[in-house]
């Protein structure tokens, strides 16, 4: 694997509405194609800093960003970018599954339909690519036309994940993607994380230790809106430099 | 003191329970007793002009001869225009004020629900005082000639400011205000992580609201409509100021007609004998029409939501 660095946080200060600053001078770098998961506890400022690299912030009124973020040496945060194509190469997964009101092969086409143009038959390949790498397609595959909101809450996940990866992006950012999800669907999300990370650089806010443990190859870990503490995981969960880290991962807080 | 249970609480319990039951047990009565009165009172006209009321096309008060399709068909092309105008400015006003800033929006909204406490008689003179006369003179004149839309057939040329399409505009302003303000509740009830991962796949605001929002809400904005079509069918006084008033069937959007409340408003206090109970017929029919709406709308709902997959 590469160490080459593919996002690159400056400064970032976050301000939601009234100036009340929820982020502090956080400083990162993220590998690509490696799983970076950000912990700490409720109200740290992990989810606030995951959504600023989509900018998805900005459908909020009030809440703005201040600093740099650099997804391959371009300041994303600058007016000029083009949020929607920066949305389209940097997907991001909710905390719930968020499957769209339609069909199962609309959720997933839904992507390539908004941002190329294709054949059907090209579409119809391409969603079933993405199905069989989700590892959705065997159960899917006879119902593609069934709403999507019929599926289960894991299959909906990874349904969504799918969805996330036809729009062909570079990064994927996920939201506590299992928090909604049982522990057997859990797994088979960490499996398929672990597998997306070939193709796709990962960024995943996780309250599940464990989950952070099994998965990531860096963790960070916020405290307060500031980045306490980051590295490579087996050296923050084995051997934490700063105190806080150590009482949070040894579960004193949180 | 503990609170014992005795007689009196038992029997203040039941007499609510009746009372209760039976309001509730009124309403559907109430329509069961309008649906037996109309079409008692209506039995006359039946016998006299048998099913062929429904499609006849007189209106003859010195000969007796009555048939309800002028009413009808009017009733329903006002309608149609009503909700062909209202239902477009409806979704994007919802759209504009289920986004808007707060203190703008909220003010916005307000002034919308003001709209819908307008009395309907005002509506009727806005139209007949100013709105018929700038449709004769400029728009109906635009439309017909400068955009040359009088050559298609049923468009009409020639109008004098009153009739259908008049109608349907009053009909669309008034009913505006109840489309919109469900429309809006119902953008407001998408769940913002929904909304949130639309646009993070790259959704602008409108492909997010008109492939997700729209669909997501689809039930809500289907009853939005229907009640703007429940409202626009019974509308008697406004429409009554511009319809023209002469029963004959529609041949054009300009021309003059009637629709069926404005009938019954026309002719109750001259009525007795047949046309008495013609009044009463075209009652029922309107009464049937908008349940059947009613029900419509239901069973479609129905099957849209067994079609969604819906647990």
């Amino acid at each position: 694997m590469s160490d080459e660095i593919k996002i690159s946080v400056r400064n970032l200060n976050f301000f939601y509405a009234g100036n009340h600053q929820a982020l502090f001078d956080n400083n990162l770098e993220i590998r690509a194609n490696h799983v970076t998961a950000v912990i700490g506890p409720s109200g740290c400022g992990k989810s606030t800093h995951l959504r600023t690299y989509n900018r998805i912030f900005e459908l909020y009124r009030g809440q703005r960003a201040e600093g740099e973020i650099l997804v391959d040496g371009e300041n994303i945060l600058s007016p000029h970018v083009d949020v929607l194509e920066l949305r389209r190469r940097i997907g991001m997964i909710f905390q719930k599954p968020t499957p769209f009101p339609m069909s199962v092969f609309d959720n997933v086409a839904y992507p390539l339909r908004l941002h190329f143009k294709l054949s059907k038959s090209e579409i119809a390949d391409r969603v079933e690519d993405a199905l069989r790498g989700v590892s959705l397609w065997d159960e899917v595959s006879g119902k593609l036309k069934t709403s999507g909101l019929a599926l289960s809450g894991g299959q909906q996940q990874r349904l969504c994940i799918a969805r996330a990866v036809t729009a062909a992006p570079e990064v994927l950012l996920m939201d506590e993607p299992t928090s909604a999800i049982d522990p057997v669907a859990t797994l088979k999300i960490e499996d398929l994380i672990l597998q997306l990370r070939e193709k796709f650089t990962i960024v995943i806010v996780t309250h599940n230790m464990q989950q952070a443990a099994r998965i990531s190859d860096y963790t960070a870990f916020f405290y307060q809106g500031r980045i306490v503490e980051y590295g490579r995981t087996e050296a923050i969960f084995t051997n934490p430099s700063n105190p806080k880290t150590e009482e949070y991962i040894t579960g004193r807080f949180g | 003191m503990a609170r014992t249970m005795n007689i009196s609480d038992t029997t203040v319990d039941r007499t609510f329970r009746i009372a209760t039951g039976a309001a509730a047990v009124a309403i559907p009565l109430l329509l069961l007793l309008f649906i037996v009165q109309l079409t008692w009172g209506s039995l006359p006209a039946w016998r006299e002009f048998g099913p062929g009321f429904l499609i006849g096309t007189e209106w003859d008060p010195v000969a007796g001869r009555y048939g309800a399709l002028p009413a009808i068909a009017g009733t329903l092309l006002t309608t149609f225009l009503a909700l062909l105008f209202a239902i477009p400015a409806a979704f994007v006003t919802a759209l504009y004020l289920a986004d808007a800033p707060p203190v703008f929006g909220g003010i916005l909204s307000q002034a919308l629900d003001l709209l819908a406490a307008i009395p309907s008689v005002i509506y009727g003179m806005w139209g007949l005082f100013v709105l018929a006369p700038i449709m004769q003179e400029t728009i109906q004149p635009f439309l017909s000639e400068t955009l040359g839309l009088g050559r298609i057939p049923f468009f009409g040329v020639d109008g004098d400011g009153f009739g259908f399409l008049t109608a349907g505009i009053i009909l669309a302003l008034m009913i505006l205000p109840y489309i919109s303000a469900v429309m809006r509740n119902v953008f407001l009830m998408t769940p913002p992580m929904l909304v949130e991962s639309a646009r993070g796949i790259g959704c602008t605001r409108w492909e997010a609201a008109r492939d997700i929002m729209v669909r997501y809400g689809a039930r809500g904005l289907l009853g939005a409509i229907f009640i703007g079509l429940g409202r626009a069918l019974g509308e008697t006084m406004a429409v009554l100021f511009v319809i023209g008033n002469i029963s004959e069937v529609p041949t054009s959007l300009y021309s003059s007609g009637t629709t069926i409340a404005a009938t019954l408003a026309n002719h109750f206090a001259e009525a007795d004998g047949v046309l008495r109970a013609v009044l009463f017929a075209l009652g029922l029919v309107l009464l049937a029409l908008s349940l059947a709406v009613q029900i419509f709308a239901r069973y479609y709902l129905m099957l849209t939501n067994s079609s969604r997959g819906e647990k």
